[in-house]
């Protein structure tokens, strides 16, 4: 049963069971607990076996290649270590799942929490299971982010929120730091693979990367485990529910950075820098958490303090560097989960129960609840470091390992004295969190009158305390052997000879250990109602981590605004100015760098008739450019003209297709604008006041004419040396050779459309009936300005002209404006129509194809609303542009999907000669159904963009403004839209 | 015939470029237009000049014919610009009717 897939499944289930939880209704609690307890449960019996291979000293792994190529590969590895620390996860994690179901408050959303946790469990397994330092990153970060939604689970508390902020904010910052030291190691390394990188201890540490390698990894560690200076957000993470304290606070997340200071033991530890970082990190944090955790009143910060500290304690452990000091670390490790986790169940029990967690109106407990309380006082015994329990022996390693602790005379003497200091202070604390809870008189002002909690709400804490008994009277028989794994798995051959004895005979620790427990005891009753009274922690109080943290990042905020406003602009036109710029420069790079030259093709013979078309055409473009601003009309017709120009270079040069086509949506682009001209205000022009513009604007203008004609220049210089070079081989050969015997077309351009590239053609009208349905949306709520909303002037004063004259009626004029030409084009309807199925049909062989035969469509179509007007050409013909682009739509994807029922790739065309009666040979592909797809869907698009726009003029809009007086009244047709 | 389309295409480019540093929206659409003239034509151009070649494969000869790759693509970018266009277009007009002003930034400035 010690398959390597196991480990997938264990990692999995958990995110299986999240997914789960969270497709409940919000009211199953029992059935969410259910679902999380049992993931929890199983992954634990699917890990379980895996310690008999973990026990001899073998390392199971699963590997799943990804991107082996760039060293990332999906590993799953499970040791001593991560063997002890999934179980942590798993077992504390189902105790966790089983309280949370009596804790939680009927009208919260249970399942989300299930969720959460479920995933948050997930994340911390894959920390603990990764065999890959990246894929470890990823995990972390994952943590980070369940825990921040963990915290904040009651977003609708300011203070939970806050507290989730500031953890995310510090632990991902972390991570960041974490990943970036992970890549530093896989430079060094030259891999992620975590047993590589265990191996290659020695290539780490004589790198010159190794201290910044060193001091990136330590920060996400310090971070997450909340070391000193960045300690601050656990408190403020207290606003969560109990059990995410219990969970995150004891087992899991703050245990993540623990976790990877031992992982990482091994090549990082020996040196100097990672004696003084991380001895120093934690012997500060170790007294600021156990000094504050004295000075607190609330239950829960209280623990959280105490949590600090005992974290501390254990990354002072890991920076001593001896290997029975890494032992040490990695026994408190488990010893601080088990009484921890227990605690905070019980302060929550007291919390739930009494309706408070204030220690100075909690009084005498023990009355009201007798097995809690014994349940905690065991609890905070074992905390306190009290002998025959479980914390009692860590502790006592712990201080031998400071009496041992190398580093010359001063730290030789301070260390041992700072730790018995620290070890007074969790005895003073422990002392307080049960004498001023369970002891004294009954209490007076509780919110509830406490009793014991159900049953099943204790049994959690029951058998985490009566694991701290247990492994406090009979260590070597019950955590040793997996203690000796987990410490081999890390340690190898280093592996020092300890022994989990309660008595070694009265030695220097035990000497300690009893002074600090004396003095915890005395400076307890001796300070214990000062204390009461002081409102926070003496010397370090005015070191606010959390005020400091948001003043940090309020006054980031406040400089990035600073460079916004400094950098940035909202206006479009300074940004597109910077952009053309930026092209140019870019495009101007190469040629600094490689010269300028013209190739040697040999040029196409110039043609002078070309030669005058083009300055035909320049002029356009530039009258154009000249024009635009206050005579669009003109403006229109000059690009129009500049449009022609291109066509007819694409005819004399060998395009026909692009010609035709390009024809054909000149003339739909030019109707569509002259449509949208007449939403557009007038423009007259401006008037500067000493008939000059002034200085600023000239040279605004100047700037931007340098910008325009580099940008031109550029483009023609360019443009030069690429038609005088060769052209190199490219696909196109393959095309041209395989059009007619594989396609069954001659026209190679309209081949490559609908049949080897037909792919990108399908995607293409795809964004063309996309473009055609945002235009109707838009259009729907379309709200013109005020001043465009009147009928055009010359509608106005024909409408007045009717109304005056005897024996007109309104509209009359309109009616019979341009007669002749109408009736012509209302005839050219069958004419274009039938031009455009020629089009599409000769389309595989001929210049044409869908495209340009549907454009040649939809301008039959614009000529009749522009003949006939919108009402009577709807009143005729049945315009249904949205069927007609499903129907395109669909045609194409039905005949790609018609080569998968044949066994060829989607879109693969076939094609055969068909002896048809009368007419004789005549080609046949599925091509043609694709084209014809292509066809109505450009007819429905364009017809829709035409329709939607032209519709405009019809409607009644919604903001109306009254009638100027000086000009003819309005006389309007009600729309019917 | 390579200098004059290299010039033409110059030539569209600068009036082009001069247009969308512009502030009126209409001026951004012509700019963009005579633009995308200049880019399909280069799209094309990258396929070189050749002239009566046009890439239709007629019964038996086996002439180099123009390079229909570049063809296929400018095809495509014709019909995508006009669909852009189209897009702007009704774009600009919805928020002229929000703004009131048919400045690029949405207000007078």
């Amino acid at each position: 049963m010690t398959d390597s897939r196991i480990l997938l499944l264990v990692l999995a289930l958990p995110f299986f069971g999240s997914l789960l939880s969270a497709l409940l209704p919000r009211t199953a609690r029992t059935a969410a607990g259910l679902v999380a307890g049992s993931v929890a449960v199983l992954a634990t019996a699917l890990l379980i076996p895996f310690y008999a291979p973990v026990a001899r000293g073998e390392i199971v792994r699963l590997e799943i290649g990804w991107l082996p190529t760039l060293g990332l590969d999906l590993v799953f590895r499970v040791d001593g270590l991560a063997w002890l620390f999934a179980m942590m996860v798993l077992v504390i994690g189902a105790l966790v799942v089983l309280y949370t179901r009596y804790y939680m408050a009927r009208e919260d959303p249970v399942p989300r929490f299930f969720s959460y946790l479920l995933a948050f469990m997930g994340s911390m397994l894959g920390i603990v299971l990764s065999g890959n330092l990246v894929q470890l990153a990823f995990f972390w970060e994952m943590t980070s982010l369940f825990s921040f939604l963990l915290i904040g689970y009651w977003y609708g508390n300011r203070a939970a929120r806050d507290g989730a902020r500031m953890a995310l904010i510090v632990t991902a910052t972390g991570g960041l730091c974490l990943l970036v030291g992970v890549l530093l190691i896989g430079r060094i390394v030259g891999s992620y693979d975590l047993d590589v990188v265990l191996a290659s201890g020695g290539t780490i540490r004589s790198s010159p990367l190794y201290l910044p390698a060193l001091i990136l990894v330590l920060l996400g560690a310090f971070t997450k485990s909340a070391q000193f200076p960045f300690h601050f957000w656990l408190p403020h993470a207290m606003a969560a529910p109990t059990p995410v304290s219990a969970y995150l606070h004891s087992a899991t997340m703050v245990k993540a950075g623990i976790f990877l200071m031992i992982r990482l033991w091994p090549i990082f530890a020996g040196t100097d820098a990672w004696y003084f970082i991380v001895s120093f990190a934690g012997l500060a944090t170790l007294l600021v958490g156990a000094w504050a955790a004295i000075f607190q009143h609330d239950l829960k910060g209280l623990l959280a303090y105490s949590t600090i500290s005992h974290l501390g304690l254990i990354t002072l452990l890991l920076g001593l560097s001896s290997p029975l000091a890494a032992v040490a670390a990695i026994f408190h490790t488990v010893n601080h989960a088990t009484f921890k986790a227990s605690l905070f169940m019980a302060a929550g029990i007291i919390d739930h129960e009494s309706g408070t967690r204030d220690m100075r109106r909690l009084s005498g407990l023990a009355r009201f609840m007798p097995f809690t309380a014994t349940l905690a006082m065991v609890a905070a015994a074992a905390m306190a470091g009290v002998p025959l329990l479980n914390g009692f022996i860590s502790k006592e390693m712990f201080l031998a390992e400071a009496l041992d602790a190398r580093g010359g005379p001063v730290i030789g003497f301070a260390l041992p004295v700072l730790a018995t200091l620290g070890a007074a202070f969790s005895v003073l604390y422990s002392l307080r969190f049960i004498h001023q809870t369970f002891f004294g008189p009954p209490p007076t002002d509780l919110p509830k009158v406490p009793h014991e909690p159900p049953g099943w709400m204790r049994r959690p804490i029951e058998i985490l305390v009566i694991a701290c008994l247990v492994v406090g009277i009979v260590p070597a028989a019950t955590i040793g052997p997996v203690l000796q794994s987990a410490v081999r798995s890390v340690l190898g051959a280093q592996t020092p000879t300890y022994s989990l004895a309660i008595w070694h005979g009265f030695s220097a620790p035990l000497l300690l250990s009893m002074i600090a427990l004396a003095t915890g005891t005395l400076a307890y009753f001796r300070f214990r109602d000062a204390l009461n009274r002081r409102a926070g922690p003496p010397v370090i109080a005015r070191f606010k981590g959390g005020r400091m943290f948001e003043r940090v990042l309020a006054d980031i905020v406040r400089r990035a605004r600073s460079l916004e406003g400094l950098f940035g602009t909202r206006r479009l036109q300074p940004q597109l100015r910077l952009l053309v710029c930026l092209a140019c420069l870019a495009g101007l790079l190469p040629f600094l760098q490689l010269g300028y030259a013209t190739g040697g093709l040999p040029v196409t013979p110039l043609d002078p008739a070309f030669a005058v078309i083009w300055i035909v055409g320049g002029i356009c473009a530039v009258g154009a450019a000249q024009q635009a601003k206050y005579h669009r009309l003109a403006s229109l017709v000059l690009m129009a003209g500049a449009g022609l120009v291109a066509c007819i270079s694409f005819v004399w040069l060998s395009a026909p297709d692009l010609a035709l086509t390009q024809l054909l949506v000149e003339t739909v682009t030019t109707v569509l604008l002259l449509l949208g001209l007449r939403w557009l205000p007038k423009r007259q022009p401006e008037v500067w006041p000493d008939d000059r513009p002034p200085a600023r604007v000239v040279f605004r203008r100047s700037a931007d004419l340098g910008i325009a004609i580099a940008a031109g220049l550029g483009a023609a210089l360019l443009a030069y040396a690429m038609l005088t070079r060769p052209l190199p081989d490219t696909i196109s050969r393959y095309f041209m050779e395989q059009a007619y015997p594989q396609g069954g077309g001659r026209n190679v351009v309209n081949v490559i459309l609908v049949d080897f590239r037909a792919f990108d053609t399908l995607g293409e009208i795809a964004v063309l009936a996309i473009v055609a349905l945002t235009i109707f949306s838009l259009l729907r709520r379309f709200r013109p300005a005020s001043e465009s909303i009147e009928p055009p002037v010359q509608q106005r004063m024909q409408d007045a002209a009717d109304l005056h004259a005897g024996g007109r009626r309104v509209g009359d004029t309109k009616k019979d404006y341009l007669l002749v030409p109408r009736i012509i084009m209302e005839w050219l309807f069958p004419v274009i129509f039938v031009f455009a199925i020629y089009l599409l049909v000769r389309g595989h062989d001929l210049p044409g194809g869908g495209f340009a035969a549907g454009v040649a469509m939809s301008i039959a179509i614009m000529l009749q609303y522009m003949a006939g007007g919108t009402r009577v050409v709807e009143s005729r013909l049945r315009i249904r542009p949205l069927r007609w682009i499903g129907a395109g739509l669909l045609l194409a994807v039905v005949t790609g999907v018609g080569a998968l029922a044949f066994g060829y790739p989607f879109l693969t065309s076939w094609f055969r000669y068909l002896e048809l009666p009368v007419i004789g040979k005549v080609p046949f592909g599925t091509a043609l159904f694709f084209d014809l797809g292509v066809f109505l869907l450009v007819v429905g698009a364009t017809a829709l963009m035409l329709v939607a726009i032209a519709h405009q003029s019809i409607r009644t809009p919604r903001a109306r403004t009254p009638a100027r007086p000086d000009v003819p009244p309005v006389i309007r047709e009600e729309g019917e839209d | 015939m390579e200098i004059v389309l290299a010039i033409g295409i110059g030539v569209l480019t600068a009036s082009g470029v001069w247009l969308i540093l512009r502030p009126r929206t209409f001026q951004l659409i012509v700019g963009l237009s005579l633009m995308s003239y200049a880019v399909n034509l280069f799209i094309y151009a990258t396929g070189r000049l050749q002239i009566d070649e046009a890439p239709v494969i007629e019964q038996g000869a086996a002439v180099p014919l123009a390079d229909p790759l570049p063809q296929a693509l400018a095809l495509t970018a014709i019909v995508i610009s006009f669909a852009m266009t189209a897009l702007l277009l009704v774009v600009l007009l919805a928020s002229r009717g929000l703004t009131g002003t048919d400045h690029v930034d949405g207000e007078e400035p």
